[in-house]
This record gives C-alpha cells, structure tokens and sequence, in this order.
C-alpha cells in the first residue's frame, strides 16, 4: 500500500510563501497609486479648504494677496494637449500603417527604430531644442508671417512670441507621436488577417483596405491610443516648462504666452513659501494627476477592449 | 465607364501611398533634427576632458564641467534601481504566475503609473522624503526615480517571462520541483534577456528624468557622493543652465544634453538587439 509521503513543515509552506512575497511585491503598484492621491490630497488640505470647489474655475494667481486658482493652468494645459493631438494624430495613424503594413520592410525598419529612438529622448533634451533651435524657427517663418496676414483673426491675434502656447504644443506633438503610432501600430496589427486578405480578395486596391475596412476595424483601439497620448500630453513638464512663456494668462491667441498645470509646478514650488501658497501648488498637482488618472484608465479600458495585450 | 473608375481608383491609391509616406518622412524629422542640434551644439563641450572630471565653475572662469552631475546620476538611478528592479521583476514573475483578478487590478495600476505626470510623483516624493527632514537629498530623489521606474520594470518582466514557451514550465514541474523554483529558477533565468532588457530601458528612463529631481535630489554646484545630501543630475543641469542667460552655461547644457542623448542611443538600439535575439531564442526552445 502507497503511503502519502509527509512532506516536512517547511517544504509544504513553500508553495504558500511564495505566493505571499511574491503578491506582497505586486501589491506596491496599486498601492502607490493609491498613496500618491492620498498623499497629495492631504498635503493640499490647507488650499482646499480655502478655496473650495472654486479653486477650479478662478482666474487669479497672485502669491502676494494669496488669491489662487486653476483656471489659467488648467486651460494652458488643455490647449496645448489639443493643439497638439490635432498635429500628431494624422501623422501618427500614417506612421501606425506603414507600421502595421505586412509589406515594405525596410521602411517599417527604419521608421519603426526612428519612432522608438523618439520616445528615448529625454524630455529636457526637446526642451532645449525647442528653446533654442525650433522656437526662433518657429517664430520667424510661422508666428510672424501668420500673424502679418491672419492677426484679425482671434487665435492669432497679438504681438507673437517665441515661448508661447503654440511651440509648446509642437514640442507635445513631437513627445507624443511616439505613444500614438505604437500603440495604435498594436491596434492595427490586431485587426484580424482575413478581414485585410477578404478585402484585397474583392479586389480592392491598398488604400481602400486600409481606409474602408482596416481602419475602422480598429477605430476604438486608434481612439484610445489617441486619448492615451493625450494623457501623456497633459502630464509633460519640463520641455513644455521651457517653451510656454510661464505667463497665468488666458488669452485666446496661440501665440501668446501661457502656463500649465506641470510648468507652474516645476517652476515655483521651490520657491513657495508660507502654508497656502505650496498647498496650493500641490492642489494644482492634485488636479493633474486626477485628470491623468482618469483619461488614462478610459484609454487603457479601450486599447485593451481592441488589443490582447501580453497576458 | 468602368475603365474611368478604375483609373480614378488607382489614382487614388498612388496619392493615399504618397500622403502616408510623407507623413511618415515628417514623424522622423524632429528626431534627425534633435539629434544634429544636439550633437552639433553639444559636442564645443563635450570634446573637452575637463568637461568629465571637474565640476561647475562660476560664470568667466575655464575648465567647469559636469563630473558632480554624473556621479549624482549615477548614484540616484542605482540607488532607485537597487530598489525598484528586484520588487518590479518579483512582482513581473506574480503576474504571470499567479494571474487573475488581483493581476488584472496590478496590472492596470501598473499601467496608470507609467502615464502618471513625473512632476506629481516629484510632489509625492516631496512630501514623503524631503519635508520631514527639512533638506533636500539624493536619497529623495532616487525613490521618486524608483516609483517611475517601478511600473515599467513590473510589465517589461511580466512581458519577457509571458514568452517562455509553457512546455519549460511543464518539464520542471513534471520533474518534481516546487513552483517556486520552476518560476525562479528555470522560468526566469530563460527570460533573463528580456527581463534585463526592460531593466536597462527603465534606467534609461530614469536616468533622463528632470521633473522629480527638481524637488527631491534638487541639485548641487559642489562634488557630492553622499546621497543624504542635495545631489546634482545631467538633466537638471541641461534644464538649469539652458535657462540662463550666459553663453558659457548653455554650452554647459548642451554637452550634457548630448552625454544624456548618447547614453539613451547606446541603450535603446542595445536593448533593440538584445530583444530580437531574445524573441528568436524563445522561438527555438
């Protein structure tokens, strides 16, 4: 008769054990999540219960009289995130065909490498190109001349400037082009071989494939690609920080000088003094990473719904 | 009739193929122009010696250079390495191991982190690290590194074990051995390339990071190797010195800008091979 062999104490435990570490280890990123919020929250307790739910929709920041709220930054933001989704997505999506094309591999290789290097340029490296090489450029051969001929219309109103909120937005058009076409290259991928080899079976040429049967079967993956960048637009700092011009104004031109929510961070936090003033700074962070939060999880839920992601 | 169509169509197409390339020609001109300018206005001094032995020299005065940046660089992202690639890649290993809901959950806060804005994880490193102790420190600064690099180690490990072939597994396991050690030692090992890989791209990561050193590491003018000091970084010297006004300083900036792009090249296009062979390897066992 087979006996069940008695495992000793610690050998039984093991199985257990690892489960335990290794969960205990996974557990850091949710709660980072989690901690980073409650963190934040809490250290801007004094300028939440100062301003209150007006804190989102008041105009003024003034250290000195301690009058602060969002809106500026929170419009700078988002402007400049529009502004520069509309120049990359069309750039993006060619990039994500030719990516996504079974054929013409060495374009795909180089293409594929050059978008990639992209995303490995540190932030601060764009920043100072954008400062010293593409804001000049930008500012003699678009700012100026579209503001001669078109400055009646309202978006171009205004003296222009080298730092303002439209060579931000290059510079995020750029940085995000790179999460874009990844992305949305995975998403094109996913769509199902047969659909494509169907189409070109009807006798449809490589355009209306791609145009009328590819793209709309990955339009809520490309969607969320698109949102996805967007979430990495409204967070980037430093090379928007050293292009936007840093002015707290909301003017409707995109040649003019604005802030955003990260920019006001980085620049004054160090110097904030008091308790308000850095309580309201990080209230201002509080908004950024709230509102990052929630676009990225809408992005994730839909890249997701069109791509198996590894596992 | 049919005939016009057709042509119309062909057109149509040839046009289509253009626009796309094209568009693709323009995605990869800032990088063409990055990089020249950086190499270009980077190399008057990054071709010096000095520029990689001495530190910042007032403004007039020969012979400054970023030896106190590199060494805080250096010693920030080892110290967030040390901690946050151990956690990252056991925590990589738990997913594919164990999986289901709680997976799922890790995963996406994983993914929420990697878009998180740096300059928040600064602000969280801020209130964490350095208002408690009332002064700056590298230490500060490499935690804020290790919670950016944390999410991205966890999914690029998660990613390269997810790729061992199962039948590996299952001859550990039809051996006798316990799981853990199949998961530690035989899974793991298998996919070490592509664990390392997502390691270095981490570092890189990292290493380039400004936003959450701007409060925590701070910076330093001064030679400084102990991390419970305020601590210097490449890039919070490009962004400091790019912002003033005197031509020495810029050109300051610029050579570490070009050390920081060099350093990004020599890693992604390494790791770029590195997972090729990686995933020719994994097709193979």
């Amino acid at each position: 008769m087979i006996q069940a062999i008695r495992l000793p104490f610690r050998t039984r435990r093991a199985p257990l054990r690892f489960r335990l570490l290794t969960t205990a280890a996974s557990l850091s990123a949710p709660a980072l999540v989690i901690a980073i919020v409650a963190v934040l929250f809490q250290e801007a307790a004094p300028a939440v219960t100062r301003f209150g739910a007006l804190f989102i929709v008041a105009r003024s920041w003034n250290p000195v009289t301690l009058d602060f709220g969002a809106l500026p930054f929170i419009y700078g933001t988002l402007v400049t995130s529009a502004l520069a989704l509309a120049i990359a997505l069309p750039i993006g999506i060619a990039v994500a065909v030719v990516l996504a094309e079974p054929g013409a591999q060495r374009i795909r290789g180089v293409a594929g490498t050059g978008v990639e290097l992209l995303a490995a340029i540190p932030s601060v490296v764009f920043g100072i190109w954008a400062l010293y090489v593409l804001a000049p450029l930008v500012y003699t051969h678009v700012e100026l001349p579209v503001a001669q001929r078109l400055g009646f219309i309202g978006i171009f109103f205004g003296q222009p400037r080298q730092t303002s909120l439209f060579t931000a937005s290059l510079v995020l058009a750029v940085m995000i082009l790179p999460t874009l076409s990844a992305i949305s290259r995975d998403v094109l991928r996913a769509v199902p071989k047969g659909l494509r080899e169907s189409a070109v079976a009807l006798g449809a040429t490589w355009w209306e494939t791609s145009w009328k049967v590819v793209l709309p079967a990955a339009r809520a993956g490309i969607f969320g690609a698109t949102v996805l960048a967007l979430g990495r637009a409204l967070g980037e700092t430093i090379a928007v920080t050293m292009v936007i011009g840093n002015r707290p104004d909301i003017s409707p031109s995109i040649f003019a000088p604005a802030y955003t929510l990260a920019s006001v961070i980085a620049n004054e936090f160090t110097e904030a003094t008091g308790q308000v003033y850095p309580a309201a700074l990080v209230e201002l962070g509080l908004v950024l990473i709230l509102l990052t939060f929630a676009v990225n999880i809408l992005a994730l839920l839909l890249v997701r719904r069109s791509v198996e992601l590894p596992r | 009739m049919n005939r016009v169509r057709n042509v119309r169509r062909r057109f149509m197409n040839s046009l289509a193929l253009a626009v796309v390339y094209t568009l693709t020609a323009i995605a990869l001109i800032p990088l063409a122009l990055v990089l020249w300018y950086t190499a270009v206005k980077g190399w008057p001094a990054a071709s010096h010696l000095e520029f990689y032995v001495n530190v910042e020299r007032p403004v007039g005065i020969p012979g400054a250079g970023v030896a106190h940046a590199i060494v805080g660089s250096a010693v920030m992202v080892g110290l967030a390495s040390l901690i946050s690639i151990p956690v990252g890649v056991i925590s990589g290993v738990n997913l594919v191991e164990f999986g289901g809901r709680f997976a799922r959950v890790v995963r996406l806060a994983a993914d929420v982190l990697v878009g998180a804005p740096s300059i928040a994880i600064g602000l969280f490193a801020y209130v964490l690290f350095v208002a408690p102790f009332h002064h700056f420190s590298g230490v500060a600064g490499a935690l804020a590194l290790a919670v950016l690099m944390l999410p991205v180690v966890i999914r690029t490990t998660e990613g390269a074990v997810a790729l061992i072939p199962a039948s590996l597994r299952e001859s550990g396991l039809a051996l006798g051995l316990p799981r853990w050690r199949v998961a530690l030692q035989l899974v793991l090992p298998a996919a070490a390339p592509g664990v390392i890989t997502g390691a270095l791209l981490a570092i890189a990561r990292a290493a380039g990071e400004t936003a959450p050193l701007l409060f925590t590491g701070f910076g330093n003018r001064f030679w400084n190797v102990d991390p419970t000091q305020p601590m210097s970084a490449l890039p919070l010297i490009v962004f400091h010195d790019a912002l003033t006004p005197y031509p020495a300083l810029q050109e300051q900036a610029w050579g570490a800008a070009l050390v920081l792009v060099a350093a990004m090249l020599v890693v992604n296009l390494a790791s770029r091979w590195a997972v090729r062979r990686q995933v020719r390897l994994a097709g193979q066992l």
